[in-house]
C-alpha cells in the first residue's frame, strides 16, 4: 500500500536516522564512543578468534598458571584457577553487553507499541494501560529485577528475563507521550479521514516517529542496565560460574582484591569504559533530541 | 482548602500504589514460580511429601485470590511471614537492620547534596569554561562507575595503600570491649555524640567514609548533572536578563537570584536519586561487610528466602512510594507555583 502519506512518513524518518548519523560523525566525544561500543561488540562476536585462549575463556582451568600476575603470556593476568582474564573478558563480553543490548530491545518492543496505543486511544484504554505502567515504576528497576530473577531462578537468560520486565514501563511512558503529541498532526488525521484502521495508524504512522526520543533514551539506558546485569552477576543472580562475566569475575576476584588486584580491576575497567561510552553518546543524543520534549 | 485538596489526592494515589504493590509481590512469590513451595525449601528435589506438607502449611493449595486475601491481612497486621533462613519475624529482621542502611545512606546522600548542587552551580555559572569541562567530567565518570568496582578501588587505594581507613564493617570489633556504643536510636553516630563516647564517634566515622562515599558517587553525577541542567534553564529566563541590565553582580544573580528557582527541580532529582542510592547500597553493603538490609537481602535472595525477599521487595517500594511524596509535597512549600497548577 503505497500512498503519499505513508511515503513522506517513511522519508522523513529516514531522515532522522541519516541526522544522527551525521551528528555521530561530526562530534568527536560521540564518534569516539561509538567505536569503543562497536570495538566491544565486534570482540564479543568474534570471541573465539580474538581470544588468546578461547577454551579458557568459555571457562577450561588451568591450574599451572592459577593467580598468575599480567605477564607476556597473559598480557592481563590469570585467575584463581589460572584461566587468562584477557580471554575471559572477550568472551564475557557477550553477557555483559550484547545481552543488556537485547534486554532493551525487548524492553522496546514490549514498552513502545503499549505506549503507543495508550496515547492514540486514551480514554479507558489508556487509563488501564498506564496505571499498570505506573506500578511497574513504583519500584526501584533493578531491586524488582533482583526479586523477580531470585525466584524464577538464577542464570543469564533469568537475569535477561528480569530486566526486560522491569524496564519496559520506561518506553510506554516515552512512547505514549510522543503518540499524544503525534496523533494532533494533520497525517494522522488525514489517514483517520480516508479510513485507516487504528493498527494500521499506530504501527505505520504513529510507531515509527516515535523512533527518536526512544533511540535516545534507550541509549541513555544501556549504560544503567550494563551497570544493572553486572550488579545481578555481582551478587550471584546472573551469569552461573564457569562461564565468563565482568559482573562476575569482578566478584571472583574481591577475595583477593589486596594482593591479587588484577583479577578483579581489568573486568571492572572494561564496564566501566563501555558504561561511559554509553553515556557519553547517550548524552550527545539527548542534547539534540530532548525526550522530555514529548513528556 | 486547596492545598488539602492537593495533599489528599497525592495520599490517596500512594495508597492506590502500595496496593498494586503488594500484587505484584504476591505474584512475583506465587505466581511466576512454577513451584513456590519448592521454593521454600530452596530445592527442586525435594520429596514430594515434604512438598505437600509445606503446600498445606503455607495454604499454597487454596485458589489464588484467597492465599492474597490471606497475605493481605497478615500485612496488615504487619506480619511479613518468617525468615525460612534465620527462622525470626522477617518485619524484625528488616527493622533490626534498617538504622544501618538508612545511616548510610543518608551520610552518602548527604556527601552528594553538599558536592552535587555546588558542582552544579559552579557548572552553569561558568558554562562553556574548563571549570564546566571538568564538573561534566566527574558528573559522567560518577554515573558510569558501578558501585561494586568503585568499593573495590576504594578499598585497595585507601586501606591498602594509604591505611587511612578501615577495610571493612561498622565499627571495630575491639570496640565492643574497649567503649561500647549504647544502641539508643541504633544510629552510631547519633548514639556515640548523645553518650559522649567520643572513641566510639571516630571510630564509626572512619568506618563510615568509604562506603558512604562509594555510595555517594553516583549521586554526585546525577545531581550536578541535573543542577546544571536546571540553573542554565532559570539563568536563560528574562527576569535573570532584566537583573543583568540593571548591572546586579553576577555572583547575586546566580546564588540568590536563580538558585532559588532551581532548587525544585534538583529536590526532584535527589529524590529519584534516593531510590538509585536505595540498591546502591545492596552492593555498598556487600563489599564493605556492612550488617544493613541490603547485605540482609542479598543473602535472602541467593537462599532463595523468599518471605524476607518479599518483605525487602515491599520495604523498598514503600520507600520509593513514600520518598516521590514528600518530594512531591516538600515542592508544593518550596514553589507556590505549582500549586496554582
Amino acid at each position: 500500500m503505497k500512498n503519499p502519506i505513508a511515503t513522506s512518513i517513511e522519508s522523513q524518518n529516514t531522515r532522522t536516522l541519516r541526522h544522527v548519523f551525521n551528528i555521530i560523525l561530526r562530534d568527536p566525544l560521540a564518534l569516539i564512543s561509538t567505536v569503543i561500543i562497536l570495538f566491544f561488540v565486534f570482540i564479543a562476536i568474534f570471541a573465539p578468534i580474538v581470544a588468546p585462549f578461547p577454551e579458557q575463556g568459555q571457562g577450561r582451568t588451568n591450574a599451572g598458571d592459577t593467580m598468575h600476575p599480567p605477564s607476556a603470556k597473559y598480557l592481563l593476568g590469570a585467575d584463581r584457577l589460572g584461566r587468562d582474564i584477557l580471554s575471559r573478558i572477550i568472551y564475557g563480553a557477550r553477557p555483559a553487553l550484547v545481552v543488556p543490548i537485547g534486554v532493551v530491545l525487548f524492553a522496546v518492543f514490549i514498552g513502545a507499541p503499549l505506549g503507543a496505543l495508550a496515547g492514540y486511544k486514551g480514554g479507558w484504554v489508556d487509563e488501564v494501560i498506564m496505571r499498570v505502567t505506573d506500578l511497574f515504576l513504583a519500584f526501584p528497576s533493578l531491586l524488582l529485577a533482583m526479586a523477580i530473577a531470585a525466584s524464577i531462578g538464577r542464570g543469564l537468560d533469568k537475569a535477561a528475563i528480569a530486566l526486560v520486565v522491569s524496564w519496559w514501563p520506561w518506553y510506554t511512558r516515552i512512547a505514549r507521550g510522543a503518540a499524544i503529541s503525534l496523533k494532533e498532526q494533520y497525517f494522522v488525521e488525514a489517514a483517520q479521514a480516508i479510513g485507516v484502521r487504528d493498527s494500521v495508524i499506530i504501527f505505520r504512522h504513529i510507531l515509527p516517529n516515535t523512533i527518536s526520543p526512544i533511540l535516545v533514551q534507550a541509549t541513555v539506558d544501556l549504560g544503567t542496565v550494563i551497570l544493572a546485569m553486572g550488579g545481578l552477576a555481582f551478587i550471584g543472580l546472573g551469569t552461573q560460574p564457569p562461564s565468563p562475566d565482568w559482573g562476575l569475575m569482578i566478584s571472583e576476584g574481591r577475595t583477593f582484591i589486596l594482593d591479587q588486584w588484577w583479577i578483579a580491576t581489568f573486568p571492572g575497567i572494561a564496564i566501566f569504559i563501555v558504561v561511559l561510552a554509553f553515556n557519553l553518546l547517550g548524552d550527545t543524543l539527548r542534547d539534540i533530541f530532548d525526550p522530555r520534549q514529548y513528556k | 482548602m486547596r492545598i488539602f485538596e492537593f495533599v489528599f489526592r497525592r495520599l490517596l494515589t500512594a495508597i492506590f500504589v502500595l496496593v498494586g504493590v503488594s500484587i505484584i509481590t504476591f505474584a512475583i512469590s506465587h505466581v511466576v514460580p512454577s513451584d513456590p513451595a519448592a521454593l521454600y525449601l530452596g530445592s527442586t528435589k525435594a520429596r514430594p511429601e515434604d512438598l505437600e506438607r509445606i503446600r498445606t502449611k503455607l495454604g499454597l493449595d487454596l485458589p489464588l485470590p484467597v492465599q492474597y486475601a490471606i497475605y493481605m491481612r497478615d500485612l496488615m497486621r504487619g506480619d511479613l511471614g518468617t525468615s525460612i533462613a534465620t527462622k525470626r519475624p522477617v518485619l524484625q529482621e528488616l527493622t533490626d537492620r534498617l538504622p544501618a542502611t538508612l545511616e548510610l545512606l543518608f551520610v552518602g546522600m548527604f556527601i552528594a547534596t553538599l558536592i552535587g548542587v555546588p558542582l552544579g552551580v559552579l557548572s552553569a555559572r561558568w558554562q562553556g569554561t574548563w571549570a564546566d569541562l571538568f564538573v561534566r567530567i566527574i558528573s559522567i565518570v560518577g554515573v558510569s562507575m558501578p558501585a561494586f568496582y568503585l568499593g573495590l578501588i576504594m578499598q585497595i587505594v585507601f586501606f591498602r595503600n594509604l591505611g587511612l581507613f578501615p577495610l571493612s564493617g561498622r565499627v571495630d570489633s575491639d570496640l565492643r570491649f574497649t567503649s561500647p556504643i549504647d544502641p539508643i536510636t541504633s544510629f552510631f553516630l547519633i548514639d556515640s555524640i548523645l553518650t559522649l563516647n567520643w572513641v566510639a564517634l571516630k571510630d564509626v566515622f572512619l568506618h563510615l567514609v568509604l562506603p558512604a562515599f562509594t555510595l555517594a558517587a553516583y549521586p554526585i553525577g546525577l545531581i550536578a548533572r541535573m543542577n546544571r541542567a536546571a540553573m542554565l534553564e532559570v539563568l536563560g529566563q528574562d527576569y535573570i536578563r532584566t537583573a543583568r541590565a540593571y548591572g546586579i553582580r553576577n555572583s547575586i544573580i546566580t546564588y540568590r537570584y536563580a538558585l532559588k528557582n532551581a532548587i525544585s527541580p534538583t529536590l526532584t532529582v535527589i529524590g529519584l536519586t534516593v531510590a538509585y542510592a536505595l540498591t546502591g547500597t545492596f552492593f555498598v553493603e556487600v563489599i564493605f561487610n556492612w550488617p544493613g538490609l541490603g547485605l540482609f537481602t542479598v543473602r535472602s535472595l541467593l537462599a532463595l528466602d523468599y518471605p524476607a525477599i518479599m518483605g525487602m521487595t515491599l520495604l523498598g517500594a514503600s520507600g520509593y512510594v513514600i520518598i516521590n511524596l514528600i518530594v512531591d509535597l516538600l515542592q508544593t512549600a518550596i514553589d507556590p507555583r505549582i500549586r496554582l497548577k
